[in-house]
């Protein structure tokens, strides 16, 4: 899905990075920046052995879209793309790849940093951890104790950090 | 237009759920929370994570106070994890 602004899509296969920053990269970049998000080896000290993503396709495209374009009106002159990739995905492979390019650097890190953090934060994509316990979806279980409703007196104590996703960013 | 709603479930929800996909029936618009109370009276088993459910109506994140319209695609979005 393109609309001149980049490329926001999803893919089954093995991401390339030299295709997401082509879609960013024109004469008046001066500067481009490239995040790649990989599949770590383990998440809060569990060991993870293959995550499985899984998106609401139409959705996760246009929402991918709409961050495009805010953050084309938030910060002249940037150019951005980002494709995720869903499926199963083993320790090391790539997860996403998002590219930001801009007339000067300094608009390029700040575009392609906000790029990935509104990802994260509001497309549809979800991810199952699979390691020694079992699958996992991240974050499903974790939110039971946010829930207005549930008071069921489980004692546990763990801090909720939704700012980073537990298997990337090394 | 049809009287019940497409409701998608992704992920944790999903599971619960046990399909994907399933027709709820809707006879009138109603706000997107309300219509999460429906949602979860039909599966109880949600109950625990109607804290951390997002809707989505036709593909966009819905308001709670956004209607809910008879042959309207309803998702149930959990809490997010890509990148």
């Amino acid at each position: 899905m393109s609309d001149g602004l980049g490329l926001f899509d999803l893919r089954t296969e093995p991401l390339s990075v030299d295709e997401v920053t082509a879609a960013v990269q024109h004469g008046g970049a001066g500067g481009t920046v490239v995040f790649l998000g990989s599949v770590r080896d383990e998440s809060d000290g569990r060991a993870v052995s293959l995550l499985e993503y899984e998106a609401y396709p139409s959705m996760a495209r246009s929402e991918m879209a709409a961050i495009g374009a805010e953050l084309a009106r938030e910060i002249p002159g940037v150019r951005l793309a980002a494709v995720h990739r869903v499926g199963k995905l083993e320790v090391g492979e790539l997860a996403i790849v998002c590219a930001a390019s801009a007339p000067h650097r300094g608009e390029a890190f700040r575009a392609c940093r906000a790029l990935i953090d509104r990802i994260k934060e509001r497309v549809t994509i979800w991810k199952r951890e699979h390691g020694p316990d079992g699958p996992y979806w991240v974050g499903w279980q974790d939110a039971r104790c946010l829930g207005h409703d549930e008071r069921d007196g489980h004692a546990h104590a763990h801090t909720h950090t939704p700012e980073e996703g537990p298997t990337h960013e090394r | 237009m049809s009287a019940e709603v497409r409701l998608l479930a992704f992920a944790g929800a999903r599971d619960v759920i046990g399909a994907g996909e399933v027709a709820l029936p809707l006879d009138a618009p109603e706000p997107a929370r309300a219509f999460l109370e429906r949602v979860v009276r039909r599966f109880p088993a949600l109950a625990p994570h109607r804290g951390s459910l997002r809707l989505a109506v036709n593909g966009a994140y819905a308001a709670w106070d956004d209607e809910v319209r008879p042959g309207d695609e309803v998702a149930l979005i959990p809490p997010v994890a890509g990148g």
